[in-house]
C-alpha cells in the first residue's frame, strides 16, 4: 500500500472552469482505481487546484491488483474424454480457463459430471493499470471550452499540458498525456520561485513542497488566507478616529480570485471622493465586473476605497507600485463614468424620447419610439383594469414611465455599461426630479432578471415590467418568431417567466388572459400568448414553486389563467394529498370522471334538476346532502382561495362516496335513476374540477 | 506619484516599440512593417489573417496602427485614441515555452515582474466577419490589460493545423504604465539625442485624433460612404466569382490572381462599414445584414487563397 499523487500542469485555466474539473478528476480517479481493485471503497482522497495546475491525492493504493479467481464449468466429462484421453473439447476448455488439461477437475451437477477449472487472472501492477487508465480519465475531463495545440490535433484539453507529476509512493508512475511523461518534477509560481522545477520526492510532500515554490495548491486554504488579507489590509487601511472601514462581502468575487491565483496577496487602493456622489450601481459595477475590485465601505455607505487581491506578494515598494496602477486604472473608468454621468444629463430623458425614433427596436416592429407608444397602451390598459378591481396605482406615473423607460439607451453611460440599462433610466429619472414612482418603474423595469431575481417593487414597476415585456412577445408571434425547441433567441421565454412571477408575487388583480388581451388585438396572436404563458405557469410552477409533476398538471387543467390562484390551489393539492382520505376521494374521482365518459360516449345526455319518481339509494340520498351541506362553505373557501379547507371539505365526503360507490350502480337500467345519479357524480366533478382535475395526480398503487 | 516612474528612466514610446521588436527579431521573427490599408487591428493585415492559414510555418512581428472610428475622442480623452498602435506577433507553430517569452518580452521593456501583478485572465478573442475565433487569455498588469494573447482555432471559416500563437501588445497603454503618464498625449514619444528635447505623443498624434474624429463623426459623407461600400464589395465580389476558375488557369495567370487584391477591397468594406457606424448610419438590426455581406467577402477571400496555394502545390507535384 503506498500513497498516491497525481499532477497534470497547464497553461492558465479559466477561473470559472477550474473547481468542476478539479472535483471532476478527483471523482475520476477515485473511481479508475476503485474500479481497477487498487483501493478499497470509501478511501481518502483530496484534490488540489491552481490556475497552473490539478492534482489529486489518494491515501492508500495497492502496488499491485490482486489475482482474481474464477471457477469455471466447461463440458460433459462424456464428451471431455474418450477412452481417458482428453478431447479437443476438453483442451479447448483448459486453453480458455488458461490452464493445463491435466489441472482440469470434474465437478458434479444435476445434469451430471462436468469437467471445472479454476481461472487465475493475475493481478497487473498498479503502475502499469494506472499508466493505461489515467489518459482516457484525463481525456474524458469536461471542459466549457477547449483548444487544440499540437500538430496534427491529436487532442483537445483546455489549455496546452506542460508537464506531469504521477508517483506511486516514491516511485513515478510512466503516465503519458497530450506528449508529455509523467516524472516527479512539479513547477512554482512564476515570478516568486521561477522556472526551477520543484522535485516531489513523496505525495506527501506535494502540499509543502509546493508551498516552498509559493503556490498554495489546497483552494480552501488559499480562500481563506484572501478572507484573512481582505479583513486585515482593510483594518488596517482605517483611520482610529473614524468608524470602521469594511470590506463588502461578495462570495462570487472571492471565488473567482481565489481561482486567479497562486499565491494571493490584497493591496488596498483608494479613488478620489469626487466620485462619490455618483450612483452606487455604476461604481459597483465598474469595480466588481470590470477590475475585479472589492468595494469598501464606511457604514453600510461605499467609501472611496477598493481592494485588489493579487497573484504575488513584494514589499512596500512593489505594493505601491501596483496600487498606483490600479488606482490609475480605475480613477480612468471613472472619469469616463463621471463624464458620462455629467454628458448624458445635459439633454434630459424627456429630450431623448424623440431620439428613440432613431433607435431600431427591431426591423418590422420599428423603432423604440414606437415601441414605448405600444408599451404606453398596453400599460393603461392593465392599469385602467387593475384600478377597476381597486389595486392601488399611480397612473400618471405609470404613463411616464413608459413614455421615458428606454430613453436611457442613447445615453453615452448606458453605451458604455450596457448591463445597466433600466438601471441608469431610473437614476437618471431621479436625478432629474421625476417622481420617485416614475424614477423606480424605470429602474425596475427589466426585472425579474431570472427566476433568482426579485420583481419591481412598486405596481407601476411591475405593470411596466409585464407591458414592456408582453409588448416583445406579442410583437415577436406576430411576426411568426415565437420560440422553437433549442432557439429563442430574443428571450421571450424568460419575459413570460418574468410576467408569471410579477403576477404570482406582486399584488396585482390581473390575469394571464388580461395580459395577452391587452398586449394585441390579433386574435391568433393572443391565443398562442395564452397557450405561451400557461406553459410558462406550469414551468413557474414547477421550477420555482417546486411541485411535482402531477399536481402541477392537475391544476392546471383546471385553469391556468389567473397565477396567484394555480399557486394556490397547487400547494393546497400538494398539502392535502398524503393523507388516505384524500387518496380515496381523488380515486373516486377518477372513477367518476369515467363513468360520465361512458355515458357520454354511449350518447347519454344528463339533464340536471330533473326530480324522479321512485326510490333514492339511502346511499345515493346521503351523498347528495353531504355534498349539499359542504357546498356553501367549499364556494365560500373557493372564493377566498383557501383551497386547503376546501380540499379537507372534499376530503370529508371520503365515507359517503366509499359508501355510494360500494352499494349502487351508477348505470342502472331505468334511466331516469340512472340520469339523477350522473347527475350527481356530474355535479360534484364539477365542483372539484374547479380546483383540480384529480384524475391527474397520480396515486400509489 | 511621479517618483515611481522616474526612479528607473522610462523607455520613451519609440524605444518600446524597438526594444520588442528586436527581442522578438533575435528568436527567430521577420519584421514586417505595418499594412499601408486600413484595418482596425493587427490580426486583419493579410500578414495574420492569409499566413496563419495552411501548413507553412510563420514567425512574423510588425506594428500595426489600428483605426476604430467609434473609439474617436477628439483627441480629448486621456486613454481613448481613434487610432493606436499594436505590437502584434504570430508564431506559427506556437513553441512550448511562449508564455516565458512573452514574459521575457516585458522585462525587456523594463517591467520587472516582482514589482507586478500579472495576471492571465481568461479571454477568448473571435472576429466573426474574419470566421475567425481562439482561445487565450488577456493579460492583466496591475489591473491594466496590456496584451491579447490567442492560441487560434480557426479562421477564414477553417480549422487551423498548425495553430498559432498570436500575442498583441497595446504599445499605447504599456507606454503611458511605464512612464506613468496622466495622459496619452504627454507619452514621451521620443527624446532628440542632440537637444535633449522630449517630444511628446500628442505632438505626433493630436492633431490626426481630433481630425479623424471629426471626419467620422461630423463630416464623412454617408451616402457617399454606401456608394463606397457597394463599389468595393462589387468589385471584389467580381474577383471572388473568378477565382472560381483556378482550376482552368495556367500557372502564371494562377500565380499572379490577385487573391490579396480582393483581400484589399474587403478591408476597404470593413473600414467604410465602421466609419459609417461611427456616424450612426447604421440601426441594430441592419448591422447584422452589413456584417454579414462583409463576411461573406472576407471569408471568400481566405478559401480563395487556401484554393490558391492548394492548386499551385498540386501544380508544382
Amino acid at each position: 500500500m503506498a500513497e498516491f499523487l497525481f499532477e497534470i500542469g497547464l497553461e492558465e485555466v479559466p477561473a470559472r472552469m477550474i473547481a468542476g474539473a478539479e472535483k471532476e478528476l478527483r471523482e475520476r480517479v477515485v473511481a479508475m482505481l476503485e474500479r481497477e481493485r487498487l483501493v478499497r471503497a470509501g478511501v481518502a482522497a483530496k484534490s488540489f487546484s491552481t490556475p497552473r495546475r490539478l492534482a489529486v491525492w489518494v491515501g492508500e493504493v495497492a502496488a499491485r491488483q490482486a489475482d482474481v479467481r474464477e471457477e469455471m464449468t466447461g463440458p460433459a466429462v462424456k464428451i471431455a474424454y474418450k477412452d481417458g484421453v482428453p478431447t479437443a473439447a476438453a483442451q479447448a476448455f483448459a486453453k480458455k480457463a488458461g490452464v493445463e488439461v491435466s489441472a482440469l477437475k470434474t465437478v458434479q451437477t444435476p445434469k451430471g459430471e462436468y469437467l471445472a477449472a479454476t481461472a487465475v487472472k493475475a493481478g497487473r501492477a498498479a503502475a502499469e493499470v494506472i499508466a493505461e487508465e489515467m489518459p482516457k480519465e484525463l481525456a474524458g475531463i469536461y471542459w466549457a471550452k477547449n483548444m487544440v495545440w499540437r500538430a496534427g490535433r491529436p487532442e483537445r484539453f483546455v489549455r496546452p499540458v506542460k508537464w506531469l507529476v504521477c508517483l506511486l509512493g516514491n516511485d513515478t508512475v510512466p503516465v503519458s498525456f497530450a506528449g508529455k511523461t509523467a516524472g516527479r518534477e512539479s513547477r512554482g509560481h512564476r515570478v516568486l520561485h521561477g522556472d526551477e522545477p520543484v522535485p516531489i520526492v513523496a505525495p506527501g510532500e506535494y502540499e509543502p513542497a509546493l508551498m516552498t515554490a509559493k503556490v498554495m495548491a489546497d483552494v480552501e486554504a488559499r480562500r481563506h488566507k484572501i478572507r484573512k488579507a481582505l479583513d486585515h489590509v482593510t483594518r488596517a487601511g482605517g483611520r482610529t478616529s473614524e468608524p470602521a472601514l469594511r470590506w463588502r462581502e461578495d462570495h462570487g468575487l472571492v471565488d473567482t480570485v481565489t481561482h486567479l491565483t497562486e499565491w494571493p496577496t490584497v493591496v488596498m487602493g483608494g479613488f478620489e471622493p469626487e466620485f462619490l456622489p455618483l450612483p452606487e450601481e455604476v461604481l459597483v459595477t465598474v469595480m466588481r465586473d470590470h477590475q475585479k475590485y472589492f468595494a469598501v465601505e464606511r457604514d453600510g455607505k461605499l467609501a472611496a476605497h477598493f481592494l485588489t487581491v493579487l497573484n504575488t506578494e513584494t514589499d512596500a515598494k512593489g505594493e505601491a507600485v501596483i496600487r498606483h496602477g490600479n488606482e490609475k486604472v480605475l480613477h480612468a473608468r471613472f472619469t469616463d463614468a463621471k463624464f458620462f454621468w455629467e454628458f448624458d444629463q445635459r439633454v434630459p430623458l424627456t429630450e431623448r424620447v424623440a431620439l428613440l425614433e432613431k433607435v431600431t427596436f427591431q426591423k418590422e416592429l420599428g423603432s423604440y419610439a414606437a415601441k414605448s407608444e405600444r408599451v404606453r397602451a398596453v400599460a393603461k390598459k392593465l392599469a385602467e383594469k387593475s384600478a377597476k378591481r381597486s389595486a392601488k396605482l399611480d397612473a400618471a406615473a405609470l404613463d411616464d414611465a413608459a413614455r421615458l423607460a428606454k430613453t436611457d439607451l442613447t445615453t453615452d453611460m448606458v453605451k458604455e455599461f450596457t448591463e445597466l440599462q433600466g438601471e441608469v433610466g431610473g437614476l437618471y429619472a431621479r436625478a432629474q426630479r421625476h417622481a420617485e414612482p416614475v424614477a423606480a418603474a424605470i429602474y425596475d423595469q427589466y426585472r425579474p432578471a431570472g427566476m433568482e431575481d426579485r420583481i419591481p417593487r412598486t405596481a407601476e414597476g411591475q405593470l411596466l415590467a409585464i407591458s414592456d415585456k408582453a409588448d416583445t412577445i406579442a410583437g415577436m408571434f406576430g411576426l411568426g418568431l415565437e420560440p422553437t425547441g433549442s432557439k429563442d433567441p430574443f428571450a421571450l421565454r424568460r419575459a413570460a417567466n418574468g410576467i408569471v412571477k410579477i403576477l404570482a408575487e406582486g399584488g396585482l388583480p390581473l390575469t394571464l388572459g388580461d395580459v395577452a388581451d391587452a398586449a394585441t388585438a390579433d386574435e391568433k396572436v393572443r391565443v398562442k400568448m395564452e397557450v405561451f404563458f400557461a406553459e410558462r405557469l406550469e414551468f413557474y410552477l414547477r421550477e420555482a414553486k417546486g411541485q411535482a409533476y402531477d399536481v402541477v398538471k392537475a391544476v392546471l387543467a383546471a385553469g391556468a389563467n389567473d397565477v396567484r390562484d394555480a399557486v394556490a390551489r397547487a400547494e393546497a393539492v400538494t398539502a392535502v394529498r398524503g393523507s388516505e382520505d384524500f387518496a380515496a376521494v381523488s380515486a373516486a374521482f377518477k372513477r367518476m370522471k369515467n363513468i360520465l365518459a361512458q355515458a357520454a360516449e354511449k350518447g347519454i345526455k344528463i339533464e340536471h334538476g330533473k326530480a324522479h319518481a321512485g326510490e333514492v339509494h339511502a346511499t345515493q340520498r346521503q351523498l347528495a346532502d353531504a355534498a349539499g351541506k359542504i357546498g356553501a362553505q367549499f364556494k365560500a373557501n373557493a372564493a377566498r382561495h383557501e383551497y386547503v379547507p376546501a380540499m379537507e371539505l372534499i376530503a370529508g365526503l371520503r365515507g359517503p362516496v366509499d359508501a355510494f360507490f360500494d352499494q349502487v350502480m351508477v348505470m342502472d337500467p331505468d334511466a331516469a335513476v340512472r340520469n339523477a345519479r350522473l347527475a350527481l357524480l356530474a355535479g360534484l366533478v364539477e365542483t372539484f374540477s374547479k380546483i383540480a382535475d384529480f384524475s391527474e395526480i397520480v396515486t400509489a398503487g | 506619484m511621479q517618483g515611481i516612474a522616474s526612479e528607473k528612466k522610462a523607455l520613451t514610446f519609440q524605444e518600446l516599440v524597438f526594444r520588442l521588436t528586436k527581442f522578438w527579431a533575435d528568436r527567430g521573427c521577420v519584421l514586417q512593417q505595418p499594412y499601408d490599408v486600413e484595418v482596425g487591428a493587427g490580426t486583419m493585415s493579410p500578414d495574420t489573417f492569409l499566413r496563419v492559414l495552411g501548413p507553412k510555418p510563420v514567425r512574423i512581428a510588425y506594428t500595426q496602427p489600428s483605426r476604430r472610428p467609434a473609439d474617436g475622442r477628439y483627441g480629448e480623452n486621456p486613454n481613448r485614441l481613434y487610432r493606436h498602435t499594436q505590437l502584434q506577433l504570430i508564431l506559427k507553430p506556437p513553441p512550448e515555452n511562449i508564455q516565458e517569452l512573452y514574459l521575457e518580452s516585458l522585462q525587456a521593456m523594463g517591467i520587472d515582474l516582482r514589482e507586478h501583478d500579472i495576471k492571465f485572465e481568461e479571454d477568448n478573442w473571435e472576429w466573426p466577419v474574419g470566421g475567425a475565433w481562439g482561445v487565450g487569455w488577456q493579460v492583466m498588469l496591475d489591473g491594466l490589460e496590456i496584451t491579447q494573447f490567442t492560441y487560434f482555432q480557426q479562421c477564414g471559416g477553417m480549422d487551423l493545423d498548425p495553430i498559432c500563437g498570436e500575442i498583441t501588445y497595446g504599445m499605447e497603454r504599456i507606454a503611458q504604465f511605464l512612464q506613468d503618464a496622466p495622459s496619452i498625449y504627454d507619452v514621451v514619444w521620443a527624446v532628440e539625442p542632440d537637444t535633449g528635447r522630449k517630444v511628446t505623443y500628442g505632438e505626433i498624434q493630436l492633431a490626426g485624433e481630433q481630425q479623424w474624429s471629426a471626419y467620422s463623426f461630423d463630416y464623412a459623407d454617408v451616402p457617399k460612404l454606401w456608394e463606397h461600400l457597394r463599389l468595393y464589395e462589387a468589385e471584389c465580389l467580381e474577383l471572388l466569382e473568378r477565382a472560381k476558375g483556378f482550376g482552368e488557369m495556367d500557372r502564371l495567370a494562377l500565380t499572379r490572381f490577385p487573391v490579396l487584391g480582393a483581400y484589399e477591397l474587403a478591408l476597404k468594406c470593413s473600414h467604410v462599414f465602421n466609419l459609417l457606424d461611427a456616424r450612426g448610419a447604421i440601426s441594430v438590426t441592419e448591422r447584422v445584414g452589413v456584417m454579414a455581406r462583409i463576411r461573406a467577402l472576407v471569408i471568400g477571400v481566405a478559401k480563395a487563397y487556401a484554393a490558391q496555394g492548394e492548386a499551385l502545390s498540386s501544380m508544382a507535384s
